[in-house]
């Protein structure tokens, strides 16, 4: 998020799109009916009437996989109605930003943009380049009227978007559309702020990104980002799915976004030259320029006293991806069903239920030598080997079960989707033989590393360097057991020299050696400080003698009015709790709107110390101290962009600088009404014309599978199931796979409500109670019927044990991601429903 | 019972999100099993109360001229009717009785089986377990003896489900623009209030909901006369005959 849960009461205007809060993350719905109460409208568009719907002001019905057309539409009517908020846009975007005359769009290119290659796949990018001044710096035209400027282009690019049209590939009535983007573009008003909440209605297409990038141009134009009640905000589909991802979760990025390096990359030199982006342009922050000060901590952290300046602080330990390799969750289990993988540890997850197209994932873990899973309870990927129609004579992989504590098991910080870590205490001890996770791990380094020494390996210096500082030792040398509060203040960081602040005379001390880093302001590129995790650091902090966990501060005081509740736990970076904040004020540093001011610039602030007069920010945590933009000492509002500013033109993603719209690789429609490119031109295809194997097939636009279908959570079960169908309690109230479709379907198909059927894709088939709802209706697409079908994904065959629960709707989904994030596109695809 | 100490529950379809996170805490609280159940077609599980469900949440679907439906969320549960009808029929002394902060409460101890407290309930509340003893919402009673709110108002993520004093709630509710709760007057003021921004019928709820007249004739000239002599299985089973009529046992789950 870029604001936070309780923000979301301070908007006027709430969009869901790509997200239903009532049932996914309900606790967030507080803040929604609060705003509503205080006047707010709430804007709901999804292809079904969900819970989240029944609450809406406005819902506005789309086939699924449409969004961009949606949005598309939107960016038109915002433009051609002179709706946004032009002092902004001005000043704060990439609006003015001059382009390569030679870059093209889809209107010009049959819906490709300039630089395809059709044999790669990919695009180069030259033409999606600036023009650039004498300085290196990017050329502007403020009246934004040039037409090679970046608001140009965006009027030329969503000039295509026209009502009618966006209406036919939407299926959207023209006046629902209409309602919608009126309400909306009424956030463009300085004293007016828009926020829109999503989740994996967004990111599971293979156009997430870029649905995501469709309303941050919207969010931008109207002038929404850094606003109290405003921001992009992806509510997490997972309690601390943000804490993990921050950590390095992902495939390419190490712990704090830090990227991953790659084999060409080879020393930490040329890492930082390769990887740290540069600015030419005074105003500009371009925060990332840090870059080297936080790999070296981070480096420091891992490997402690045996990473020395000679041996580049042990870069060359790190992992290294091959290049271009991707390593995402399609391409693990592609490899694993290749049999290029030995051992698989699914930690916490359950994949045989939860991973698109789980048919071919379970035929993927019988190719594996062994297999162990960490989990509270056994489920379908622990027991693949003895799922209906497999037999286990035939598996030789050699599963492992071990049993994990639960959250209320174990003590450590958890992050949510306001970026907030909070510390936890442990409820109970952990039962039987199960172990919070810290200790597993613990166990497993001490073994692998004892096999090191005894046996040796190609590589061990990775392992055998690592400092693993976690608590007492036995004699081994063996951690008796984990402290967390250890890998806490690690991840904070620490001086590892006493550290001077040089510039000014005399030298100030920065920090004691052995004392935990004040906040990442302090990082030092010379090895002499440590950090495991630059964006975490300030989170266990220490002033002066006194330790301080951040994360488990617990004070209820709300200065600003707004909610940001300061000194409830910590959240990153540096506590602040609406980033891009700068944008909230003009750049004389006075708030777009002084009813919720997130920040203020204030002259006569005095220092509280000294009492003498020091200029600076009230409220928030601000991004950087430096004065207003407009002050000649003065910054950019975006300080993690490079160019300082918000980028409505975004030339780094894969499939293109503008959001276009792409039809999902299954869809009902021959051709694309927007151009003659039907799918995302730069996916990249498991199975193409024949080729690929039978496991990754797709079928779209064919009879055999005439509808849309999407599938979902529901409130009463979490994920897969795992926690919740072991409880009686939810099963009671949500007991079987069902499928949800609309009478006029039913009517076509016989089908009756509560009887069984069979959903069938290209790939395989579930069977679901018949859920005969007016809650789907079909939809009128390119001038025909087209009908849309939605089933959970929460059901396995294992629990309940009599198999009444069905099995997963991830059987039916298709081997495809995003075309920058490979994210699986699990929300639109296509299916047929039977009577069993 | 002084008036100004009466708890109370409001409950407002127009913030319930339908989550049923107040179904499982009830469950959870009074440590209720679970019925095996199957999908009959609609979200809405399990269809009515049972011995071991105090509270549902009904999943209504009425006609609506801007969407595909409208689609409310109400939860179902006892009442806590001021004038309870199942407490004046009830001829077990301190089997039915009202707390202190007006909960309509229930001693399974003192329970005789007889079932009368469904006929005198107007709104189809009470449930027998298979002892054959009452079962329905008290609102935790216990927890409400010890100072704490109720499970599913604590559980409730949004304020649909709210208590407290029900004065301060009711005037609460005024000010926020609901000028007359369902319950307010009926049945001599309901413990379980509802903020309905339509007429009750559209919520799937009684107009004008009433004790039964059999009940009443009871209350008013047989119970006294159980009093005076009449033992209490016969005063049972002629108020029995009374409330149903013959050969209708079978029919009362």
């Amino acid at each position: 998020m870029t604001n936070n849960w309780i923000d979301i009461k301070n908007s006027d205007v709430i969009l869901v799109m790509g997200a239903n809060p009532a049932e996914n993350h309900p606790i967030s719905m507080k803040w929604v009916l609060r705003a509503k109460e205080k006047g707010a409208k709430l804007i709901v568009v999804d292809p079904r009437f969900t819970r989240t719907a029944a609450k809406a002001d406005i819902y506005a019905p789309m086939r699924s996989g449409t969004d961009i057309a949606f949005l598309g539409g939107m960016i038109k009517y915002i433009l051609d109605n002179h709706l946004y908020f032009k002092d902004y846009v001005v000043n704060y975007t990439n609006a003015p930003f001059l382009v390569n005359p030679d870059f093209k769009g889809p209107g010009e290119l049959k819906g490709l943009f300039s630089g395809y290659d059709e044999k790669t796949r990919k695009y180069d990018k030259k033409t999606w380049s600036y023009q650039m001044d004498e300085k290196g710096i990017p050329k502007k035209d403020p009246s934004l009227k040039d037409p090679n400027c970046v608001f140009q282009l965006l009027k030329k690019h969503y000039s295509r978007y026209k009502l009618d049209t966006v209406s036919s590939i939407t299926g959207t009535p023209k006046e629902k559309l209409l309602e919608v983007y009126k309400t909306y573009a009424s956030t463009g008003k300085p004293n007016r702020a828009g926020t829109e909440l999503y989740a994996m209605g967004w990111t599971q297409h293979t156009v997430g990104t870029q649905n995501i990038r469709a309303m941050s141009v919207i969010q931008l134009l109207l002038g929404n980002m850094g606003m109290a009640g405003g921001g992009i905000n992806a509510l997490r589909g997972e309690s601390n799915v943000q804490g993990s991802t921050d950590h390095g979760l992902l495939f390419h990025i190490l712990p704090g976004y830090l990227p991953a390096p790659t084999a060409s990359v080879v020393d930490l030199k040329t890492y930082i030259e390769k990887l740290t982006p540069k600015t030419k342009d005074p105003k500009s922050v371009n925060w990332w320029g840090n870059r080297p000060k936080y790999i070296t901590s981070y480096l420091k952290a891992i490997y402690g006293n045996n990473a020395t300046k000679d041996n580049d602080f042990g870069y060359a330990w790190l992992p290294k991806l091959d290049e271009g390799m991707n390593a995402s969750w399609l391409m693990l289990f592609d490899q694993m069903f290749k049999g290029k993988l030995e051992g698989f540890f699914a930690w916490g997850q359950n994949p045989a239920c939860s991973g698109a197209n789980a048919g071919k994932v379970r035929k993927a873990l019988a190719k594996l030598k062994w297999m162990v899973n960490v989990n509270l309870f056994d489920n379908e990927t622990g027991s693949f080997w003895r799922a209906p129609g497999t037999n286990p004579a035939e598996i030789q992989t050699e599963v492992f079960m071990l049993p994990a504590a639960s959250s209320v098991e174990k003590e450590g910080s958890i992050t949510n989707s306001s970026r907030l870590a909070q510390w936890r205490t442990r409820a109970i001890p952990p039962i039987g033989e199960s172990k919070p996770d810290s200790e597993i791990m613990n166990e497993l380094y001490f073994r692998v590393k004892k096999l090191y020494k005894t046996k040796g390996s190609k590589f061990t210096a990775p392992i055998m360097n690592l400092t693993w500082n976690y608590g007492e030792k036995d004699k081994e040398g063996k951690i008796k057991a984990v402290d967390v509060h250890r890998i806490a203040k690690e991840i904070n960081g620490y001086y590892l020299e006493d550290l001077f602040d040089n510039k000014v005379t005399p030298p100030k001390q920065l920090g004691k050696k052995g004392e935990l880093c004040a906040s990442f302001v302090t990082l030092q590129a010379d090895g002499t400080t440590s950090c495991g995790n630059w964006i975490y650091s300030q989170s266990y902090t220490q002033k002066e003698d006194k330790v301080i966990n951040m994360m488990a501060r617990r004070k209820k005081t709300d200065t600003t009015g707004l909610g940001l509740y300061p000194e409830w736990a910590w959240a990153w970076p540096v506590n602040r709790r609406i980033i891009y904040n700068r944008a909230s004020v003009d750049p004389q540093g006075r708030p777009w709107d002084p009813k919720r001011a997130v920040i203020k610039w204030n002259p006569n602030k005095l220092d509280p110390k000294t009492k003498k007069p020091a200029p600076g920010w009230d409220g928030d945590v601000p991004d950087g101290p430096a004065p207003p933009m407009a002050d000649e000492k003065g910054k950019y509002p975006f300080i993690m962009r490079a160019d300082g500013m918000g980028a409505i033109f975004g030339p780094g993603l894969a499939d293109g600088p503008l959001p276009e719209h792409y039809e999902a690789l299954e869809c009902p429609l021959q051709e694309n009404i927007m151009s003659k490119q039907r799918i995302n031109p730069t996916i990249k295809l498991f199975y193409d014309k024949g080729k690929g194997s039978p496991e990754d097939i797709f079928i779209s636009c064919d009879i055999r599978f005439p509808f849309v279908a999407t599938t979902y959570r529901v409130s009463e079960h979490w994920q897969t199931g795992v926690l919740t169908r072991h409880q009686p309690w939810q099963l009671e109230m949500m007991p079987q796979q069902f499928v949800e479709i609309s009478e006029e379907l039913a009517k076509e198909k016989g089908i009756k409500s509560g009887e069984k059927v069979k959903v069938k894709s290209a790939r395989g088939e579930v069977w679901a109670i018949a859920m005969v709802t007016k809650r789907f209706k079909p939809f009128k697409v390119a001038g025909s019927t087209v009908h849309q079908v939605g089933l959970p994904w929460c059901f396995g065959w294992q629990y309940p044990e009599d198999g009444s629960g069905g099995d997963s709707a991830n059987l039916l989904t298709p081997t495809i991601g995003d075309a920058n994030t490979m994210i699986p596109e699990t929300k639109a695809f296509m299916v047929n429903v039977e009577k069993a | 019972m002084s008036t100004t100490k009466r708890k109370s529950l409001i409950i407002s379809p127009e913030l319930c999100i339908g989550c049923r996170g107040c179904q499982t805490a009830c469950k959870e609280w009074n440590q209720l099993s679970a019925t095996k159940t199957t999908n009959k077609g609609t979200i809405e599980n399990p269809p009515d109360l049972t011995p071991n469900l105090f509270n549902r949440i009904r999943y209504v679907e009425v006609p609506s001229e801007t969407n595909p439906v409208r689609w409310l969320f109400v939860s179902q549960r006892c009442m806590h009717c001021d004038d309870a009808g199942c407490m004046k029929i009830c001829p077990a002394p301190g089997a039915i009785y009202k707390t202190k902060e007006g909960i309509v409460a229930y001693d399974k101890e003192k329970c005789i089986g007889c079932k009368l407290c469904v006929a005198g309930c107007p709104f189809n509340i009470p449930r027998y377990d298979e002892k054959n003893k009452i079962s329905k919402c008290h609102l935790c009673s216990d927890r409400v003896a010890e100072g704490l709110v109720p499970a599913c108002a604590k559980t409730c993520p949004t304020g649909a489900i709210s208590y407290g004093d029900r004065d301060d709630m009711l005037a609460k509710a005024h000010a926020a623009g609901y000028q007359k709760l369902y319950g307010q007057a009926d049945l001599g003021g309901l413990g379980t209030l509802y903020a309905f921004k339509d007429a009750p019928k559209v919520y799937g709820m009684d107009e004008n909901p009433a004790i039964p007249e059999s009940v009443v004739f009871w209350h008013k000239v047989l119970k006294p006369l159980a009093y005076w002599g009449l033992g209490g299985a016969v005063a049972a089973s002629l108020l029995h005959y009374v409330a149903f009529g013959p050969k209708k046992d079978e029919e009362v789950k």
